[in-house]
């Protein structure tokens, strides 16, 4: 492999990388804050898409207030199916929030197929598609674009949990509800923040990727999967953490179709997701389980 | 009195049942169901196993598909690639699936809660993926076709009439094995373990070892439908086994009751009554109303819909009977 076939490989996985970083910075927060895998996760970024292509394309609104539009709407549906399918199933078990979070997905999912149809659609790029030579290798803007805004938003968030007042009663309802509801910090009114910031970020994840990998109201499941390994990778424990399990993911799966050997063909490119999630947790289900005895 | 009343309502119930279905196929009743009665018999067999496991492990497969796929295509694969005899393919395809089942029992049921989802969610996922991409042995995306019918003897069951007949017989026997199994002191180990796994531990039962009985006989189920959905369909493809045939099926199991064993023939009745029948033109509208029917009937009433309407015609049964004594 030559120098700028790796870059190329590399960058390419980064890119992808960043979108699992951002679905898995969506689950950490719900989970920290509530102890749910919310399933639906994936279910964001496709609305972050879909919304942004039919503001900016078939709207024709500016790209600005077009992607704006697309992540309030993505976060206000987080806040409305915690509202309204979550916070009602009052003392559910682990087991009914599980199918309740995935009636919700495939409800968002199903109402998107009916308003959009099933065809994949290309919302417009941010900045040209001339690629940009680096070092041998050669780089989407879009690419940039979805990089750059997975370090920003990186940032924003982990600065939003350790110096704001909200953020550092998210932090102490994730440590201890009982002890938080004790000193004035309402459980509930943390859990729906939490909802609307993982959309949000869920959000901008669509809106940054579609134009480069195009989007369909189907692509939240698989999406939502490898959000869910970055989580894992990072043990669900700090949003930094999911973030490098994203990346890391990505570039694995890059790497792994690149070298081509044995089964790894392109096609089997998902299964790759998949396996790393099958180790992750059989290695860990020991510890795992004590973590969810301990709630 | 109690007891004996509800042995003869118990009675009453699965002779009518018996009845009408014995009935169904005949043109002159309801012979226009036929096939989607073959389908809600198919189905049940899957669903009762589901209804098993999460009921009974209060776990949840969200990979459930993934066997039914399994006891598909080995039937398929060997039927008519290999031109074994379709029952005994149909038995190696049980076998190969509940010894599946068993292998990945152990490790997968270290897990608990979110992440065995998740990992059943993986596995069927992994699966799907398999018989799309290894399209020497499945045909790929677009399926194999041509597959044999079951026949006994000279005896082929080349029409729906006949298949109805075969498809039902299984459906009831597994329904009668899951009842027997159910009231057996396996069923009553099983519910201790939903109550508590440390208490039930600490009176000797072995948990992980009846998770994973229940995990492998509802894989064997789930393998029996495959085989009886491709030998009436002739035909099989990845796609009636995606996450979204594994979401169904939580529907199914869901609305059909958890724990409960006739509850499974109501859910998969229900819901292909709705998807082939009601919402077939509504496109992709089927969907979102199973993720409405998963979110509120675990919001209002998380022991499953049909559980939910027994109990009500209990009460007002009590309520009746109340009455009459005052008189």
């Amino acid at each position: 492999m030559s120098t700028a076939q790796f870059v190329q490989y590399l960058v390419s996985g980064v890119t992808q990388g960043s979108i699992y970083a951002l679905i898995g910075l969506g689950f950490t927060m719900i989970y920290a804050v509530t102890r749910i895998i919310n399933f639906a996760q994936g279910e964001f970024v496709m609305l972050g898409g879909m919304l942004s292509f039919t503001l900016a394309h078939s709207l024709g609104l500016p790209l600005a207030p077009a992607l704006i539009i697309s992540i309030l709407v993505a976060s206000l549906v987080g806040a409305g199916m915690y509202v309204l399918a979550i916070r009602p199933a009052k003392n559910a078990s682990v087991v009914s929030l599980i199918i309740i979070t995935i009636g919700a997905a495939i409800f968002i999912r199903g109402l998107a197929g009916v308003l959009w149809g099933v065809d994949a659609v290309r919302p417009p790029v941010f900045t040209g598609s001339n690629s940009i030579s680096f070092l041998g290798a050669y780089i989407h803007p879009q690419a940039l674009w979805i990089i750059g805004t997975t370090v920003v938003v990186t940032i924003i968030v982990h600065l939003f949990l350790s110096y704001t007042m909200v953020g550092k009663a998210l932090k102490a309802c994730a440590i201890n509800p009982v002890a938080s509801s004790l000193v004035g910090i309402n459980p509930r009114t943390m859990a729906l923040i939490a909802f609307v910031l993982a959309a949000a970020v869920g959000g901008i994840g669509g809106v940054v990727m579609a134009p480069l990998t195009l989007t369909a109201y189907n692509v939240g499941i698989m999406l939502g999967l490898k959000g869910f390994v970055a989580a894992a990778i990072g043990g669900f424990k700090s949003p930094l953490a999911a973030v490098f399990g994203g990346l890391l993911l990505g570039i694995v799966e890059s790497f792994a179709v690149a070298a081509n050997w044995g089964p790894f063909t392109s096609a089997y490119k998902d299964a790759i997701a998949l396996i790393v999630l099958m180790l992750i947790l059989l290695v860990r289900s020991g510890k795992l389980a004590e973590e969810e005895r301990a709630g | 009195m109690l007891a004996w009343l509800k042995s003869k309502w118990a009675y009453l119930a699965i002779s009518a049942l018996l009845a009408l279905v014995i009935l169904v196929p005949f043109d002159w009743f309801l012979g226009r169901y036929t096939t989607l009665m073959i389908f809600i018999g198919i189905y049940t067999i899957v669903t009762v196993g589901l209804c098993l496991l999460m009921g009974y492990t209060g776990q949840v497969s969200l990979g459930q598909a993934a066997f039914f796929g399994m006891g598909a295509y080995v039937s398929a694969i060997l039927s008519k690639t290999y031109g074994v005899n379709p029952w005994l393919a149909m038995l190696i395809a049980a076998v190969m699936t509940g010894a599946f089942a068993y292998i990945i029992g152990y490790p997968i049921f270290r897990l608990k809660g979110n992440y065995l989802a998740m990992a059943t969610l993986g596995l069927g996922l992994i699966m799907w993926i398999l018989f799309r991409e290894l399209s020497y042995f499945t045909g790929g995306p677009d399926g194999m076709s041509g597959i044999p019918y079951l026949s006994m003897g000279g005896f082929i069951f080349n029409t729906p009439f006949k298949r109805y007949f075969l498809v039902w017989f299984f459906c009831l026997a597994v329904l009668l094995i899951s009842q027997n199994i159910v009231r057996s002191r396996t069923g009553r180990a099983l519910r201790a373990i939903h109550g508590s796994e440390a208490a039930s531990e600490s009176i000797g039962i072995n948990v992980d070892q009846f998770k994973v009985k229940i995990l492998v006989l509802s894989a064997v189920y789930a393998s029996l439908a495959g085989s009886l959905f491709v030998h009436h369909l002739r035909f099989v493809s990845p796609q009636p086994f995606d996450f979204l045939a594994s979401v169904k099926l939580v529907v199914m199991a869901v609305i059909g009751g958890l724990a409960s064993v006739w509850g499974a023939i109501f859910g998969a009745g229900a819901t292909r009554i709705l998807s082939d029948e009601i919402l077939l033109r509504f496109g992709q509208w089927d969907i979102v109303i199973y993720g409405l029917i998963l979110v509120l009937v675990m919001i209002f009433m998380p022991g499953g819909l049909f559980v939910k309407l027994k109990e009500l015609f209990e009460r007002l049964r009590l309520r009746y009977r109340q009455r009459g004594v005052e008189h």
